[in-house]
């Protein structure tokens, strides 16, 4: 019962930054109205309408294709690293993560801004690949940066969940299989890896997630020519002011990611191992 | 028992900061402008003589502005729109009568910026700083003459092409190029607008706002649209950079100090817009920022470097050589400029 009296103020809290919030969105996606007076709004279906033409849904997928490859990047590059570590002694693996994530201390924005100096016509990259005699690069402003700028703000979130269940797998496992006759690679594919799916999900779902709502990495490496649909959203809210056809892409959006959710936690059977404790 | 001890010694201590703070609390008012469009020493220098604390914070874009002071939530004492957000802001009831009386430094702006079209009767505004829209291009990078909106068009310069990351200046740059009104209504123009700029995305490498500064300073493209004031700060960092404004004409722009309706510091918000129009005030901002003041005894103050430009203080036989035009509020056809600019935006 204490338990209970202790769970309202959390309630109440979930109520009112998270269910009003969402029920505001859903309520200005089906209206339409000009002021900002809650009344005065009309039932329609005019934003959705709007947003199922090519202009719209090219954006949408472009930001799922877009978000999909950073994913699959992020996996490739991640789980290696992630099973390097988990190899190491405990003292070298902390340093090891402690150094993955101090920059991950620095704001996400000037660690995105920071690669504007690096990758720029005249940033520091091209000046190493002049300097050795070669054509400079075109690097920044366009897909390919956007899509850098994802995989480096979003790889932490790859590595750390399959990290953490890589490292609590029993040894005792690892020995039966190797007892039993199995060479390392069968050891890799028939006990290591399905055991650690577990935080390959938590690891897709954590980057899929942003990847595909960002809209300052595109901004700013993409230099707003690349727009996602989340600068759609952000310019709806920022610039027009037209609440509306913003909610409705946010519903849209919201759609997307609860199917992601719904595919990922599909494979999660192992419900409690999901992201070795780190959601 | 202890318990509640301790709980009422917490509240007492917590009535007796907000008190505490109360007590010793400043008048302050909240100043909203533009990024970098101020000398912020100004800022400190007010605070000192007025014993006002200034909130400074800043915007990109009319527009940005616009949905924020929409949206409510905060309030502004002084805030600095362009004309046609003035006047779209007048129209909609957004702003406060300005009691003059308590801005008698007004009388040292120059008459051509007073009583203009968005605010007849300078009720509502106090002139900030003027200019135009141009083209900026690197000199070592471009070997065309640059005179026409046309070049922004060039093949020759993909990926060279800076435009402006803001809808009504962006779509004027094209309704311009070709051949209409800035402040066209005309629904067929505006879409023959957007074509001529789905047309250049290929070409164009970045659509920027304030990051501009840095792209051509540092010499990394060969042309971009910009207002006049960051054309003078350019090119006093790079003598490479040189200012045209095309011949089709251009965007002739003033921005005002007003101060919205809700505003809870009008006065502070008065000798704030007081302060800024002293001559020697208004000498320092424009010196720092590059922009033009609309105050002559300012200008004289300015280096010469400054005073003698043809970019800040283009002389009045040129203003009258090409077309200029002042925006104007756009009123029930903004959907379809919001509409236009969202598509080209999100366009391939």
């Amino acid at each position: 019962m204490k338990m209970k009296k202790a769970a309202y103020p959390y309630i109440i809290w979930l109520g009112i930054f998270i269910v009003i919030p969402l029920l505001l969105i859903l309520y200005f996606a089906f209206t339409t109205g000009d002021s900002q007076s809650l009344t005065t709004f009309k039932f329609s279906l005019d934003n959705f309408r709007r947003f199922f033409t090519p202009t719209y849904l090219k954006v949408l997928g472009r930001s799922v294709n877009i978000a999909l490859i950073s994913t699959i990047l992020c996996l490739i590059l991640g789980y290696p690293m992630a099973y390097i570590i988990s190899k190491e002694k405990l003292s070298k693996r902390n340093t090891m993560i402690l150094m993955f994530v101090i920059p991950m201390w620095m704001n996400f924005l000037l660690r995105t801004y920071a690669w504007l100096t690096l990758l720029g016509r005249n940033g520091f990259i091209n000046n190493l690949i002049t300097k050795m005699g070669l054509q400079p690069l075109d690097l920044i402003y366009n897909d390919k940066a956007v899509l850098l700028g994802m995989v480096y703000n979003f790889l932490p979130f790859m590595v750390l969940p399959i990290y953490s269940v890589l490292v609590k797998i029993d040894k005792n496992l690892i020995e039966a299989a190797e007892d039993l006759g199995a060479n390392k690679l069968r050891v890799f594919t028939k006990v290591i890896f399905p055991l650690s799916i577990p935080g390959i999900i938590t690891g897709i779902a954590m980057v899929f997630i942003p990847a595909v709502s960002t809209f300052i990495i595109s901004s700013l490496l993409g230099g707003n020519k690349y727009n996602l649909i989340g600068n759609l959203i952000e310019q709806q809210f920022r610039w027009t002011g037209d609440w509306h056809f913003g909610s409705s892409m946010s519903i849209i959006l919201m759609i997307f990611i609860l199917i992601t959710m719904a595919f990922t936690s599909k494979f999660d059977k192992d419900k409690e191992g999901g992201g070795g404790g780190l959601w | 028992m202890k318990n509640r001890l301790v709980v009422l010694a917490l509240i007492l201590t917590m009535v007796a900061i907000v008190l505490g703070g109360c007590g010793e609390k400043k008048p302050s008012i909240n100043v909203y402008n533009w990024g970098d469009y101020i000398d912020e020493s100004v800022i400190e220098d007010f605070e000192k003589e007025y014993g006002i604390k200034v909130n400074y914070s800043t915007y990109a874009t009319n527009e940005d502005l616009y949905v924020k002071l929409k949206q409510g939530g905060e309030s502004f004492d002084v805030i600095f729109p362009s004309d046609y957000m003035i006047e779209r802001m007048i129209r909609e009831g957004m702003l406060a009568k300005l009691d003059l009386n308590n801005i008698p430094n007004i009388k040292y702006i120059d008459e051509d910026f007073l009583n203009l079209d968005y605010d007849p009767n300078n009720e509502y505004s106090v002139p900030y700083m003027w200019g135009t829209v141009g083209i900026i291009y690197n000199k070592t990078m471009v070997d065309d003459v640059v005179d026409s909106w046309d070049i922004l068009w060039n093949e020759k310069y993909k990926d060279q092409i800076i435009m402006l990351n803001s809808q009504r200046d962006t779509i004027a740059v094209a309704l311009l190029k070709l051949g209409y009104s800035l402040n066209s209504r005309n629904i067929d123009e505006l879409e023959a607008a957007k074509e001529e700029l789905l047309k250049q995305k290929p070409l164009v490498w970045a659509y920027q706002g304030d990051e501009v500064k840095d792209t051509m300073v540092g010499g990394e493209a060969a042309l971009a649209v910009v207002w006049s004031g960051d054309a003078v700060a350019m090119m006093r960092e790079n003598p490479d950079l040189d200012y045209a404004i095309p011949k089709e004409g251009t965007n002739l722009w003033f921005d005002s100090m007003v101060i919205p309706a809700n505003a809870k510091n009008k006065e502070g918000a008065e000798l704030f817009i007081n302060f800024l129009c002293r001559p020697d005030i208004a000498a320092r901002n424009a010196d720092y920022i590059g922009y033009s003041t609309p105050i002559p005894e300012a200008v004289d103050m300015l280096p010469d470097e400054i005073k003698n430009s043809d970019v800040a203080y283009p002389s009045d036989e040129f203003l009258n050589s090409v077309k200029l035009e002042v925006f104007k509020d756009p009123m029930d056809i903004i959907k379809e400029y919001d509409r236009i600019w969202t598509e080209v935006m999100s366009g391939q």
